[in-house]
Parts: structure tokens; C-alpha cells; sequence
């Protein structure tokens, strides 16, 4: 276009302020910096400051902490093991039911749905991951919970005769136990764990789905020969995010779970979990009880974390491998 | 690459398929199906019966009237509650949105592949993994003890703990977006960094980051666990986040739902009801504004 700039030296743009503004420049360079550290910042305090606090009472009986199966606030006997013990439980539920569900709706969304329709079935999940956890509580406690009760009590008649079963789903008074909390977390779960599946599926050569189609191959043969093992370990690293969450929800837990100390083998049986343990007696608790309950937290934050970490560098070294190979 | 399109090539129609490998099509296709329908289910029966049960307890007073004292007492109210949500929830989103958004710039702008940023990244990860109860638990030992009351401004604290990663993650993502041209323009005309950054950068991202950062403030409105431990667990509202115990509407849809009395349970419907609303409003918010910012995109 017009070029009316004279050759010589470029124009004086600089009217003072040079100094100010380099000083500026270094000024706001170390506030980004700072608020980016706050992450590990507040991440390095939740562990130290809780831990701190929680010490009086792990260190009143350290090995009856982890492993006592008594939690009697009143003399002071804290063992978690069976809130830690129903944490797995209610999660490996979820975990069996919401991981085949989710792969199978991010499958849904990815290689079957038409266009048009994807996008409401990614607005369902979207809507599923934002109701409130304490809503999913209130409707599994007050709606669920007489509705399946029969249908655990006919179930437990079922498989009565049968060995192995009948100590799994066992005889039960009460809709408020492992598996209504592990079903309630297995919804829950499923926004996340679909959400990350999706992605992994999307880093899926093209180049390969067309060559299987090529080769003959039925859309189900397709996914098994081509998506699935392309995306295994994405799938895991999802998985272990859903099972983060599983394992930290709290409220939705605390009013469906029905709060009893057992370590059994009945998943019909009422139990509770280590973070509704803390919201269920929080009100009530006071001096080393609400130390106890802090040091219920700092296990749960430590499995948490280490999870979370586990899950995200799985899922990125997947990334990684599959964008390498294909770039 | 990218051209070979379409699903099925034209030839290999299902009839010449045997019965077994169409039977097995079939019958994975169906079952792939049936899972989307098993997670549109529960979101009916939650919005069934929170709409069916919540809707009568609306009205006027409901928004208005403070919380009866007694679970067992019929009626409305849920005012204080609502006001509790939006200020509890709004001095959250006022703390960690800055510091979410200026943590962002720092991760897209100054340390992109830095192994500190890096690190950061992946933190910050993890931290959106943290169970909400944790940033109560925190919270009330490095605040509420020092302070020695339980306060709003605590539960304040606590939500922008959680809303803090989401807001710097959504953000970057956001910030990735803005074409490098914008950057190297502004430089070119002898901007430095900074002015670039708040000039040109955050302006161009402006849309994407309102929309993330109202998805974090409707994730945060829900939140009960922090609530509970850091607010604690009352029927009164107080406009001074500083002056004692608070409460929200999560933490009335627990209080009530726990207690075995009709007219108590009522509200925790009508509470459920009101929550999901304002969630919902912002998620909108944050769609409405999104599509927005796809379109400028382009």
C-alpha cells in the first residue's frame, strides 16, 4: 500500500515514561508469576495446615487410626478403617457401573450419534455434571430410597441360595447403604468420566477408523479393532478421575449412606464413607473428635491427590504417544 | 488427511455380513444406545421430582420471608437463604477470578513449556480433583480457628479455594485461542508485554473467560460440603460476611433434608428448586456468551 515513512531511522515513538514502563513490565510479569503459584501455594498449605492440626489425634493412637474398626468419639477411640473401607467400596461401585456407561455414551456421541443429535446428548451430560451434589442427595433420600428397598429385599431373596452372592447382597431392613451411594456417585461420575473418554476418542486417527471400514470391518468391529486399543490408557486415566471423585463426594453420600460403622460384606448393609463421616458429625464435634475428623480429611486428600496426579499423567502420556504417532 | 469423510463406504452394504458379525453390530450399537439412556435418566428423575415438588412451595413469600426456626413449622421461606447463595458465592467468584484469570496469563503468556508452568498446569489439575470438603477442612483450620467464629466470608474463602482452578484452566484454554497475530501486531507497534497483555490479549478473550468463569460460580453456588464446615449450619442470614455463622441454599437443602418432618422436607424441595434455577441461570449465561465468542472466532 502507501509506503510514505522516510528510510532513515525509524520514528521517535518513546515520549518518556521508559524506565515506568519497564519497571511495568516487571511489576506485572511477577504478579502473573505470583498468582499462578498461588495454586501450589493454597495446594501446599491445605496439606500442611490440616495435617498439623489433625496430628493430636493421629499421633494419640497412629496404628489404631488406620486400622481400628472402633470410632468412639466420647473416649476417644478413632479407627477409620471402616470409613476408609466404605470409601472403596461405594466407589468401586460407582466405578462398575459408571465407566461402561460413560465409554459407552462418549462412544454414543463419537461414532454413532448423527450430528444434529450429538449436541443434545453432550447437553444431557453438561446438565448431569451441573446438578448440585446436594440434590442428587435429597432425591436419592427421600425419592430413591423407599422405591428401591423392596427391590433389594426381592434381590437378596434371589440369590439367597446361591453361594458367593448371597454374602454380597445379603438380607437388609433399609434402602440406606453401600450400594444406593455407589449408584448415586456412579451418576455423578459419569459427566466426567465421558467427558475425558470423548477427548480420548477424538485423538483417534482418522486414517485408522477409515482403514478398518476399508478392511470390511462392522462400526462395532471398527471401535473394538481400532478406537479401543488406541485408547486404553486414556480410558484408565479417565476411569481414575471418576474414581477421584467418587471417593471425595460428600454430601450426596452423607444423606444416602445411612452412617453405621460396619466392615461386611453386604453391600445392602448401611456403612459410611470418610468424607460424609466429617459432614455427618462436623456439627457435633469438638476438640480431638474434630481433630480426628481433620485427620479423615488429610487420608482423603493424600488418596485424592495421589489419583488425580496418576490419572492426569496417564491420560497425558496417552495424548502424547498418540499425537507423537500420528502427527 | 483430513478429506477422507463419511461413514460407511457404499459397497459393503450389511447383507453380505454373517449373521453372527451383524448380530454382534447390532447388539453393541444397542447397548451403546441404552447407555445414553441410562445417564438421561436419572437427570429426568431429578428434574421431575424437583420441579413437581419444588414448584408449590414458590411464591412471594418464599423469596422473602425468612426461615422458620422450627423444622416442624409450615410455610415459607427461603430469603435469606438465596441472599446468602448470591453474596456467599459472589465474594468467591470476587477472589478467585482475578487471581484465576492473571495465574492464566501467567501459564499462557510468560510460562508456557517452563517446567514451573508446567508443573503448575498439572497442580492445578489435580486441584480441580481436590474433594470439596478439603478446601472447608482448610479453610476452617487456617481461618475459622484463627478468626474463632465460623463466617461467611470463611465459606467465601472456601469456594474461591475451589472455583480457583477451574477459572485458571477455563482460561487458558481460552487465552490458547487468541490468534499470535494479535500479539505480534501489538508488539510491533511497541506495545510492551503487559500492555499487551491487558490491551489486547484478555479484550480478545474477554467472552471465553466470562463464560468459564460463570460455569466455576454455578459449580461453586451448589457447593454444601465447604458450606457446612466453614459457615456452619443456621437458618439466619447476616449482609456482614464477617459477623458469625451464615447460610446458604445448599446448606439448607441439607439441614432440611435430614430431618424427618413434611414441612421441613418441603423446603428442602423448594431450596432444591431455587438452587438448580440459579445454577441453571448462569450455565445459560455462560452458554449464551460462548456461542458468542465461537462466532467471533471465525
Amino acid at each position: 500500500m502507501t509506503t510514505t515513512a522516510s528510510p532513515e531511522s525509524p520514528p521517535q515513538v518513546d515520549l518518556g515514561g521508559e524506565a515506568r514502563s519497564r519497571r511495568t513490565d516487571k511489576g506485572f510479569t511477577g504478579l502473573v508469576a505470583l498468582a499462578g503459584l498461588t495454586v501450589l501455594v493454597v495446594l501446599g498449605l491445605i496439606l500442611v495446615t490440616t495435617s498439623v492440626q489433625a496430628w493430636p489425634a493421629i499421633a494419640h493412637d497412629p496404628v489404631e487410626f488406620l486400622t481400628g474398626t472402633d470410632w468412639v468419639p466420647g473416649d476417644e477411640i478413632f479407627g477409620t478403617l471402616p470409613f476408609l473401607y466404605g470409601t472403596l467400596v461405594t466407589s468401586v461401585i460407582a466405578m462398575v457401573v459408571a465407566v461402561p456407561v460413560s465409554i459407552g455414551i462418549a462412544l454414543f456421541i463419537t461414532e454413532v450419534a448423527h450430528r444434529r443429535s450429538r449436541k443434545y446428548i453432550v447437553t444431557i451430560v453438561d446438565l448431569l455434571a451441573t446438578v448440585p451434589s446436594v440434590v442428587f442427595g435429597l432425591v436419592g433420600s427421600i425419592v430413591l430410597i423407599p422405591w428401591v428397598t423392596p427391590i433389594y429385599q426381592w434381590w437378596a431373596g434371589v440369590v439367597a441360595p446361591v453361594p458367593g452372592l448371597n454374602a454380597i447382597f445379603d438380607e437388609t431392613n433399609t434402602g440406606r447403604n453401600y450400594f444406593t451411594a455407589g449408584l448415586i456417585l456412579a451418576v455423578m461420575c459419569i459427566p466426567i468420566i465421558t467427558s475425558i473418554s470423548r477427548e480420548v476418542f477424538a485423538t483417534v486417527p482418522e486414517i485408522d477408523k477409515q482403514g478398518a471400514y476399508a478392511l470390511g470391518a462392522t462400526r462395532w468391529e471398527m471401535i473394538k479393532g481400532a478406537i479401543l486399543p488406541h485408547s486404553f490408557g486414556g480410558l484408565v486415566g479417565a476411569s481414575m478421575l471418576g474414581l477421584g471423585r467418587a471417593m471425595g463426594e460428600t454430601i450426596a453420600v452423607a444423606l444416602v449412606i445411612g452412617g453405621s460403622l460396619t466392615v461386611g460384606t453386604n453391600l445392602f448393609e448401611p456403612g459410611n464413607t470418610m468424607a460424609a463421616v466429617i459432614a455427618q458429625q462436623w456439627g457435633e464435634s469438638s476438640g480431638m473428635h474434630t481433630e480426628a475428623l481433620i485427620g479423615i480429611g488429610v487420608v482423603l486428600f493424600a488418596i485424592t491427590v495421589l489419583i488425580n496426579f496418576l490419572a492426569r499423567t496417564v491420560v497425558r502420556r496417552a495424548e502424547i504417544k498418540m499425537k507423537g504417532a500420528h502427527s | 488427511m483430513t478429506a477422507l469423510q463419511g461413514q460407511t463406504p457404499p459397497d459393503l452394504s450389511g447383507r453380505n455380513l454373517s449373521f453372527r458379525r451383524a448380530f454382534a453390530n447390532r447388539a453393541a450399537t444397542s447397548l451403546i444406545a441404552l447407555c445414553v439412556l441410562v445417564a438421561a435418566l436419572p437427570l429426568a428423575l431429578v428434574a421431575w421430582e424437583v420441579v413437581s415438588k419444588g414448584a408449590s412451595a414458590w411464591s412471594l413469600a418464599w423469596f422473602i420471608d425468612e426461615i422458620p426456626r422450627n423444622y416442624r413449622t409450615e410455610g415459607p421461606g427461603m430469603g435469606p437463604a438465596i441472599l446468602g447463595t448470591l453474596t456467599i458465592t459472589g465474594m468467591a467468584a470476587l477472589m478467585s477470578i482475578p487471581i484465576g484469570v492473571l495465574g492464566a496469563v501467567y501459564l499462557n503468556e510468560y510460562g508456557k513449556n517452563k517446567p514451573l508452568a508446567r508443573f503448575i498446569r498439572t497442580m492445578a489439575d489435580v486441584m480441580t480433583g481436590v474433594p470439596s470438603i478439603m478446601m472447608g477442612l482448610f479453610i476452617y483450620v487456617g481461618y475459622v480457628i484463627v478468626i474463632g467464629d465460623k463466617t461467611g466470608f470463611g465459606g467465601a474463602l472456601a469456594l474461591a479455594c475451589l472455583m480457583l482452578p477451574i477459572v485458571i484452566r477455563s482460561t487458558e484454554e481460552m487465552l490458547r485461542l487468541v490468534p499470535d497475530e494479535l500479539r505480534q501486531a501489538s508488539s510491533g507497534l511497541g506495545a510492551r508485554k503487559w500492555r499487551t497483555v491487558l490491551g489486547v490479549v484478555l479484550p480478545a478473550a474477554s467472552s471465553g473467560i466470562t463464560s468459564g468463569s460463570l460455569l466455576a460460580v454455578a459449580r461453586a453456588a451448589g457447593e454444601t460440603a465447604p458450606i457446612i464446615v466453614t459457615v456452619g449450619l443456621t437458618y439466619i442470614y447476616k449482609p456482614d460476611l464477617f459477623d458469625g455463622q451464615n447460610t446458604t441454599l445448599a446448606a439448607q437443602i441439607f439441614r432440611n433434608a435430614s430431618q424427618p418432618f413434611a414441612a421441613s422436607q418441603e423446603r428442602a424441595w423448594g431450596a432444591a428448586l431455587t438452587l438448580i434455577a440459579i445454577v441453571f441461570v448462569f450455565t445459560i449465561l455462560s452458554r449464551i456468551i460462548a456461542a458468542r465468542f465461537a462466532i467471533d472466532k471465525r
